[in-house]
């Protein structure tokens, strides 16, 4: 827990050291007709460090612990990994292909439903979506070649 | 206050379409509730895109309607199996699950149901008979008061919001940074975009609200790993009238509680630590504290009230200020901006139908809620019972979707992810997410009320003091600030025990 406390107070502080360096180059002072751009992020950025630091001293104080066992990690990488996939997917085959394909693929790994539960869910979820947003709502979705081949 | 803006609300809210949109609205929250991972404010930035479309009002009372739901919605997971949907149901759980468990779940229900109804309804009309007069007092705020009130906002998570004060105002400064990446609209410079473009157009904050609470509340209860056990509802007509005669005996808890969250809750992050005080206050002064914990009515009937009235009390800085007292206030008002509107005093004056109609949509949402939650228990329980391998990806989806349809753009779907991880670890290491949400939607709306008032003063802070309504303001906020400082040096010169109050972790 300990190590995780200070890695991300660290990372801020480094996000803090960034926004600094951008307020510094849009210029923080006063300008010619008041504070210059850098004027609010400088400020908020040193605050950041001072809060960054103050926690980093906070947490050497402190007993540490374990942030995520492995048992607790695998879990979150089962649901995280596949669902950056089905983004990466998305970018080229569209948002209904690519979730179907993540709602089949989830649903037979972990849940190790049967067949017929899976292609049922995984064409009819989709489906509904695009009859909500894309027809209903007209919220047009990513498509890929698919949707043109069918002639959307 | 004029009787016909009430009637004109009315009018408004109680056209066949207006309910129709209402109900949707309270299923769809009631889903939302009862779904883990899934609540009140990112069922709202998850719908918005579907209300661009609709008219202003109508898209405003599904808002709330879905809310109101959510709200609802807490209460059923809490009581049949023990996980609270929401955190400020986490005290309905202390009651209300054993009472389910000893085969009394109708009872439990039926009291949750219509304490949240009475809550409810004690916020909206205190909103109803306060909201104008605040918005007449805020008509004369100029920037420096704007830019006190928010602060104070802030200020009330550092000092009052619970957990480690440090890591609230990293959350707050976090949100403000990412609010000001991007175009500067006053000198049209690019901020923090290290010359990529797709940094251009900034961080969408309903992005980050289904980022944050969607995916990483869901990455969170697959850690904890999802098990539903639930109880029988029980919930039957007779079990529902024999309860209603029960509860009269209660109204001094009633009261409490609706004061309580009233309170607490006009101010940010006020739901969840309103509904622990409730729970603790009606401990204290019940004849039957003993029974507390294990299955007491009474113990449903504090949490419920205060935290529903907390909820709805949160709207009332919302429509009068244009400043949001929760996060799924503050994804509201980004809708109000997208549907063309100018949050703040000025919408009571412009768009009266507007605000008197969703003023009035409270009252008949709340009502339609009640009454429509009451009917569907069974149904909305057995949705926990949808297998969690189905659920989870499901949620993901629902969340991909949301966070595309805001702008039509992949860039944003990626963000989402980023947000979910960033959602995941602050939540382990106790960094508060409401604060940085409110500070992301406000960040532009702070900054500009900053630099007009420095620019009124010449560059002198001087003038939040000077200025009689900022400076109470600004000295109240400075002293909520302080407060973590202060309080642990008095506790110490009393010569008391430092006491941990529970974390306040608002959706």
């Amino acid at each position: 827990m300990r190590a995780a406390d200070l890695a991300t107070a660290i990372v801020l502080m480094a996000v803090g050291g960034l926004v600094m360096f951008d307020a510094v180059r849009l210029g923080f002072d006063w300008g010619s007709d008041g504070p210059k751009s850098g004027f609010f992020p400088f400020w908020l950025a040193v605050l950041m460090i001072v809060a960054c630091v103050a926690i980093v001293v906070q947490a050497t104080r402190r007993a540490g612990g374990v942030f995520v066992s492995r048992e607790q990690l695998r879990p979150v990488l089962a649901v995280l990994v596949p669902a950056v996939a089905m983004v990466l997917v998305m970018e080229f085959l569209g948002l209904y292909v690519a979730s179907a394909l993540y709602l089949a693929f989830y649903m037979r790994w972990v849940g190790r439903h049967r067949w017929i539960t899976i292609v049922v869910l995984a064409l009819g979820i989709p489906l509904a979506t695009f009859l909500v947003f894309e027809q209903w709502f007209l919220v047009p979705m990513p498509k890929g070649p698919l949707e043109a081949w069918l002639g959307f | 206050m004029g009787l016909e803006n009430f009637a004109l609300g009315f009018s408004i809210a109680v056209t066949p379409f207006n309910l129709f949109v209402a109900m949707v609205g309270i299923t769809l929250g009631t889903i939302i509730g009862v779904l883990p991972g899934l609540g009140g404010a990112n069922g709202v930035a998850i719908l918005l895109p579907l209300t661009f479309t609709m008219p202003p009002t109508s898209a405003i009372i599904l808002l709330t309607s879905l809310y109101w739901g959510a709200l609802f919605g807490g209460a059923i997971t809490s009581i049949l199996f023990n996980i609270p949907g929401e955190p400020w149901s986490v005290a309905t759980t202390f009651d209300g699950y054993p009472m389910a468990r000893q085969g009394l779940g109708g009872q439990a229900l039926t009291a949750a149901f219509t304490s949240s109804f009475v809550g409810a309804f004690f916020s909206i009309v205190l909103i109803t008979l306060f909201a104008p007069l605040l918005a007449e007092i805020a008509l004369k705020f100029g920037p420096p008061e704007f830019f006190a009130i928010q602060l104070l906002t802030f200020s009330s998570f550092v000092g009052l919001g619970g957990g480690n004060p440090l890591k609230s105002l990293v959350s707050i400064l976090l949100g403000f940074i990412l609010a000001a990446v991007g175009l500067d609209i006053v000198t049209g410079q690019l901020r923090m975009t290290f010359g990529f473009t797709e940094l251009m157009k900034g961080f969408d904050f309903i992005v980050a609200v289904i980022g944050l609470f969607g995916i990483g509340e869901i990455l969170l209860s697959v850690e904890e790993g999802l098990s539903f056990s639930g109880a029988a509802t029980g919930m039957k007509l007779g079990v529902v009238l024999e309860t209603w005669r029960i509860l009269p005996r209660y109204w001094r808890t009633f009261v409490r509680g609706a004061f309580i969250g009233f309170w607490m809750g006009f101010k940010p992050g006020g739901a969840t630590p309103a509904s622990f005080m409730s729970y603790a206050f009606a401990k204290r002064f019940s004849k039957n504290a003993d029974r507390f914990g294990k299955g007491e009515l009474e113990g449903v009937v504090a949490p419920e009230t205060a935290a529903h009235a907390a909820g709805v009390a949160a709207m009332l800085p919302m429509i009068t200020l244009g400043i949001p007292g929760s996060p799924t206030a503050a994804v509201m008002l980004g809708g109000l901006i997208i549907w063309g509107l100018q949050p703040g005093p000025m919408l009571f004056k412009e768009k009266p139908d507007f605000v008197w109609g969703l003023i009035a949509s409270m009252y008949t949402g709340n009502i339609l809620g009640v009454l429509m939650v009451l009917a569907f228990v069974p149904f909305f329980a057995a949705i926990l019972r949808i297998p969690f391998a189905i659920l989870t990806p499901l949620i993901v989806v629902v969340c991909a979707v949301g966070s595309y349809a805001v702008h039509n753009s992949m860039i944003d779907v990626w963000y989402m992810l980023l947000f979910g991880v960033v959602g995941y670890v602050f939540k382990k290491l106790d960094y508060p997410l409401a604060p940085l949400v409110l500070a992301l939607v406000l960040g532009d709306l702070a900054e500009n009320a900053l630099r007009q008032s420095l620019i009124m003063s010449q560059g002198s802070i001087g003038i939040f003091f000077g200025r009689p309504i900022s400076g109470a303001i600004m000295s109240v906020a400075v002293l909520f600030f302080l407060l973590p400082v202060i309080t642990p040096w008095w506790r110490r010169l009393r010569g008391t025990p430092v006491t941990t109050t529970p974390a306040a972790r608002e959706t």
